[in-house]
């Protein structure tokens, strides 16, 4: 098991949004977390990532507990997260923001040409400022970034977010080849169809609980998620 | 010199957002040690001790004041660093006294003069616009060349994402505490001769520091180094239009229209406007 989240609780102020949550990803794996705005996702990854102090409960990655370590160390576990809204470093240029993606790698130079090979796009922007990037581009470059640490677990928090349809299809084909790559994949994604047709597994989260799991191929045939997320029981009820 | 306080705030400022109110503190302190230390070390030597334990005092205060902080919210650590600065001018207070020091000239003595393109210099100035010039151009290769330096700039430009990547957010704001103790305590020395040494000098040099900051714009050294030798010359010229005990309100007149027209200084672009993708 490579990440191992068990009854984890965490908020803000006195306010609990995640509320015992349990969960693993194997590696190897696309795991996806699916649900609604406000269900508590994020909050989920940023406690993972070390971003938000838990309450209770363990994390553990590679079966070591990583609770209460400072977020910086968590690289140390080859674990990376691309946080939601892509938070690159804007004023500085792409070139520079891949290189600090390797802050602690001493390979760094060799894994910015393999990032260059997965998004060639990149490559001519190297001295553009990352602020002025399309939203596509600079969801390559996150990616990007976060691949140049090389990680063996990536977690992405909502990385088709706000981008074109033709964008969102460009961002899922690059994780199903980290899969390919072996980087093990936790997904955070609000298009439930595009992240369950790339999983493995699948979970369902709704106002801080976990309310389902299963094999991702199941998952898109249950009814209660195909109405709740997938929109397709309110088409066949209109038509 | 008011330069490169302005320096000082922006080294601070980049790499934790906060505004150091205790930044005049460090250049009287680099002057105060290097005073002390002049009367049995050769002033050379001096400065260079003087400057190395202001800056470790500086990380000193990082680490004792900032690093256990529960919350690292901007206004609880400027509110810090007044407090800061008030007990550290009541320690040197205590420590050397109310006389008014200086350290002797580095070249010369207060009547040599230099010429320099018709103008009368004191060898001193020459130190000081030196010494500034030196830091500016060290520090942008700081900033621009090494990864390190970037580090820090990551940090002033995304916090979240800088720890993200792995970079300890903690060890980059106690050695930009260092940095600018050091830098202020190099430019208390230099300025020593010429400006004097006094327990008190901080906040005035703090406040006229900060104005220089903001005309420049925060976050940019270069612009800062222009800022202070605008503040500097408008203090100066003010005096031949206002009377010379006036002479503040210029400094604290260009701080308030500044942060009324252009809070984002004349080189600064506005923060807080950022392009939403697509």
């Amino acid at each position: 098991m490579l990440l191992q989240v068990r009854n984890l609780r965490c908020g803000y102020g006195s306010l609990e949004i995640v509320k015992g949550v349990s969960l693993h990803v194997d590696a190897g794996e696309i795991v996806t977390l699916l649900g609604a705005n406000g269900a508590g996702k994020t909050s989920l990854l940023r406690a993972i990532a070390g971003l938000l102090p838990i309450w209770s409960g363990d994390i553990r990655v590679n079966l070591r507990s990583v609770v209460g370590e400072p977020p910086w160390t968590r690289i140390s576990h080859a674990m990376m997260l691309v946080p939601e809204g892509r938070q690159l470093f804007g004023d500085m240029t792409v070139w520079e923001n891949l290189l600090l993606g390797g802050y602690h790698n001493l390979d760094r130079k060799r894994a910015i040409e393999d990032v260059y090979e997965r998004f060639p796009h990149l490559k001519g922007r190297l001295r553009q400022l990352a602020g002025t990037l399309s939203g596509g581009e600079q969801q390559m470059l996150a990616l990007g970034r976060a691949l140049v640490a090389r990680p063996r677990l990536l977690l992405l928090d909502e990385p088709s977010l706000g981008l074109a349809p033709l964008m969102v299809r460009e961002v899922f084909n690059c994780i199903k080849r980290l899969k390919e790559d072996g980087v093990t994949v936790f997904l955070v994604e609000q298009n439930a169809v595009a992240a369950l047709e790339i999983a493995d597994r699948a979970y369902v989260m709704e106002t801080g609980e976990i309310i389902l799991e299963g094999e991702a191929a199941d998952l898109v045939t249950n009814p209660e998620v195909r109405r709740a997320y997938l929109g397709k029981g309110y088409k066949e009820i209109w038509e | 010199m008011y330069a490169i306080v302005a320096i000082g705030f922006n080294i601070i400022y980049s790499a934790t957002g906060v505004l150091n109110f205790a930044q005049g503190e460090f250049v009287m302190l680099g002057g105060m040690v290097a005073i002390t230390l002049a009367s049995f070390l050769p002033v050379p030597v001096a400065v260079a001790v003087a400057v190395a334990i202001v800056t470790l005092f500086g990380c000193g205060l990082e680490l004792v004041f900032f690093r256990r902080l529960r919350s690292h919210s901007i206004l609880h650590m400027i509110i810090i660093t007044i407090g800061l600065s008030i007990v550290i001018q009541e320690l040197a207070l205590h420590v050397w006294d109310e006389k008014v020091r200086s350290l002797p000239y580095f070249t010369g003595n207060e009547a040599s003069s230099v010429k320099l393109l018709g103008a009368a210099l004191s060898p001193q100035v020459i130190w000081v616009l030196g010494t500034a010039a030196i830091v500016v151009v060290l520090l942008q290769l700081f900033y621009k060349r090494t990864l390190y330096g970037r580090a820090m700039r990551a940090c002033s430009s995304n916090l979240e994402a800088a720890m993200l990547v792995g970079i300890n957010a903690g060890n980059m704001r106690t050695a930009a505490f260092g940095l600018s103790a050091g830098l202020g305590a190099l430019a208390g020395c230099v300025i020593s001769p010429i400006s004097m040494t006094h327990y008190e000098m901080g906040p005035g040099l703090a406040i006229k520091g900060f104005a220089a900051a903001i005309l420049g714009g925060l976050g940019n050294p270069m612009a800062a180094v222009v800022g202070g030798l605008t503040v500097g010359l408008i203090e100066a010229f003010s005096v031949s239009v206002i009377p010379s005990a006036f002479k503040d309100v210029a400094a604290f007149a260009i701080l308030l229209a500044m942060l009324f027209l252009r809070p984002h200084g004349l080189f600064g672009r506005p923060s807080g406007v950022s392009v939403r993708e697509v």
